[in-house]
């Protein structure tokens, strides 16, 4: 079948903040970018960070990029690169300062600089007390984030591929990356996107998980496409979790709701943790209040018919005080729920909110992987950035106010390496004859699969395996057991059967190549977990609770081909100060 | 032509709580709807995401009529 063919000179593959900033980057350079969404581009999932962009400007209490610096290097568990998180901490005023310019509308002091907050895991003096480091718009950053990228990037001339999906990516026999395969959903046509680079900004993958903050476009579909193409993915097994979304919906309900009074309870109407967390009960930090909660729903004090969650119960409060200081809550406990929360505690559960891993990259952003030579051996012509990516400075575990950071600092850079890197390729490289193959074998496996079972059964199947043996606590044989099972769920991916067979939007058709996606990040994360048998940030085991940097201080590669694993060591070294040495992450 | 289809894609958002609540409302309720109300839902399906859920969470007032109306069969959902 013969495929169209559009040349430009980057491809850039997801529009939310990480593909915008780049993409801006490119079309201001004078070069000729297209960027692909599934979604129209302020629909992307930036859409839903709140927080803030951290930043060491500085305006309201004293602040320095060391301090920055230590602070993300420990809230990493020191799985960190330092390299990266120098890098990226020293850029921090700067990419602030430019979004201000292109007119983001941060929140002022009334000197007129730009306000801070303080936010978790934000100090100064290398962890001695907390400081305002987090520059926001209002509770609505990543919105104005995301119209601010993309009102520039239609002056800059950026090409945009709205409710176009990325297939497959395009490698030649020397292992170079020429474009990408997508499809257009309006029409089902596939086309021949050829690029001197490719740069991947598919944002993360909570959607593997039964319970997550995610939307339903976080399906990881730069990960798959990089799987498929013998690219590795880099410490998936580190999952962020926020103890408290909705059961059943994942919706997030915040921290705010304790801080005011609210508390978790279990089946028999114990307030549970205070026996996990004397002190701090119900506002210690995220991850020890998940693992309490799956504790208590592993030892069979879990409420409801399958004692699979736990309540917050603020109905103590008061109408008044709910109506008040928490807004929002209610109208989320009622449409997610089905509870009013002054009348009757929430169900709640743990819920997958962020992606430490991803595609392995430099801190230019070009993706890296053992191939001929070396263990961080440049892929030509493909980059990744936001949290698609593996930078990695999230480490094993992400600080709030780091992701949008990362995405404008990282964003940004990939741009400035691609337009140093197309300089010494001026023109693009002859496409193999087979470029569509993958892709079109995938659809037609689609077209003709007879007896084969539905997307969302296997779908919900990978969900609540990865859910069950996967989430925030891991256990030996449930891990074994998981590894085993979602590779079966994995061959049930491999024959799904739409019943639309038509090209004109065909969801269905859709839903089965995110799938193929999402099955990807859910064995390499399953294979990864099973693997590090020690606990570190977000990777929490019961059977191995200690962090153990004598073994395990490398990140882990997992390889489609075979599920291999790999590992290779955690870049130290940072670029021009001394290393953070290794201490025990208390707060 | 696939009208459902189309309006299911555009429903698929940036906030997961607008995924969920549009995703309820076109499920149970969209082949209900007559053209003009068709017109009314496509308009909001243009809004961005965080002014759309406030209109749902009834945080930001729609306009009279017709807007407010369907905002009512999407809360009820």
């Amino acid at each position: 079948m013969a495929v169209a063919k559009r040349t430009f000179d980057v491809v850039v593959v997801g529009a939310g903040g990480s593909g915008m900033r780049a993409a801006l980057q490119l079309a201001q350079a004078g070069l000729k970018v297209a960027v692909l969404s599934k979604v129209f581009p302020t629909r992307s999932h930036t859409v839903a960070a709140q927080g803030g962009i951290a930043a060491s400007l500085g305006n309201v209490g004293k602040d320095s990029w060391h301090w920055h610096m230590y602070d993300t290097v420990k809230g990493s568990d020191y799985l960190g690169d330092q390299d990266a998180i120098e890098f990226m901490c020293r850029a921090a005023p700067e990419v602030v300062y430019e979004l201000e310019h292109f007119g983001m509308p941060f929140d002022r002091l009334e000197s007129g600089k730009i306000y801070q907050r303080p936010f978790g895991g934000h100090m100064q003096d290398y962890g001695k007390t907390p400081v305002e480091r987090a520059c926001a718009a209002a509770d609505r950053t990543g919105h104005a984030l995301l119209h601010t990228l993309y009102q520039q990037n239609v002056k800059a001339n950026t090409h945009f591929f709205i409710e176009w999906m990325a297939l497959d990516l395009i490698r030649d026999e020397d292992g170079d990356v020429l474009g990408v395969t997508a499809m257009e959903i309006e029409t089902g046509e596939v086309m021949l996107f050829q690029a001197r680079a490719t740069l991947l900004a598919t944002g993360g993958a909570g959607r593997i998980f039964q319970s997550s903050t995610n939307a339903y476009i976080n399906t990881g579909d730069g990960l798959g496409m990089a799987a498929r193409a013998g690219i590795p993915l880099e410490d998936m097994e580190f999952f962020q979790f926020h103890p408290t979304g909705v059961y059943g919906a994942g919706v997030l309900i915040t921290e705010g709701v304790r801080g005011e009074g609210g508390y978790l309870v279990n089946k028999d109407g114990e307030r549970f943790m205070p026996k996990y967390a004397p002190n701090a009960k119900d506002l210690a930090s995220r991850d020890v209040v998940s693992r309490a909660i799956t504790m208590e729903i592993n030892e069979g004090r879990g409420c409801g018919p399958h004692g699979d969650h736990v309540m917050l119960k603020l109905d103590h409060l008061g109408d008044d005080v709910i109506k008040q200081r928490l807004p929002g809550i209610r109208e989320i406990a009622l449409k997610f729920a089905h509870v009013d929360p002054a009348k009757a505690p929430i169900p709640v559960v743990p819920t997958a909110h962020y992606m430490m891993g991803g595609i392995p990259t430099n801190y230019h952003g070009q993706v890296v992987a053992p191939y001929r030579h070396g263990p961080e051996e440049v892929v030509h012509g493909l980059y990744a950035v936001g949290e698609c990516a593996c930078v990695s400075v999230h480490g094993a575990n992400r600080l709030g106010c780091n992701s949008l950071l990362d995405l404008l600092v990282f964003g940004r850079e990939a741009g400035r390496q691609i337009i140093e890197d197309l300089q010494s390729h001026p023109h693009p490289k002859l496409l193999p004859a087979d470029s569509a193959e993958r892709s079109l074998a995938r659809l037609a496996r689609l077209d003709s699969q007879t007896k084969g079972e539905s997307v969302a059964k296997v779908g919900d199947a990978m969900r609540k395996t990865m859910q069950k043996h996967c989430g925030v606590f891991r256990f030996p044989e449930l891990l074994a057991e998981g590894v085993e099972q979602i590779r079966q769920i994995a061959e049930r991916a491999a024959h799904t059967e739409i019943q639309d067979k038509s090209r004109v939007f065909n969801t269905a058709r859709i839903e089965a190549l995110e799938l193929d996606n999402l099955i990807e990040v859910a064995q390499a994360t399953m294979v990864a977990a099973t693997a590090r048998t020690e606990s570190r940030g977000a990777h929490a085991r019961d059977d191995f609770p200690q962090r153990d940097d004598q073994n395990w201080l490398k990140h882990s590669l997992y390889f489609r081909e075979e599920r291999r694993l790999d590992y290779k060591p955690v870049r130290l070294k940072p670029l021009t100060v001394e290393s953070f040495p290794l201490k025990p992450r208390v707060y | 032509m696939k009208n459902l289809e189309r309006v299911r894609w555009r429903a698929r958002r940036g906030l997961l709580e607008l995924d969920i609540v549009l995703g309820r409302f076109i499920e149970a309720q969209y082949a209900q709807l007559d053209e003009a109300g068709r017109q009314v839902f496509e308009a909001l399906l243009d809004m961005p995401d965080n002014p759309l859920w406030d209109m749902v969470a009834g945080r930001l007032e729609a306009a009279p009529g017709e807007q407010q109306a369907l905002l009512e069969k999407i809360r009820a959902a």
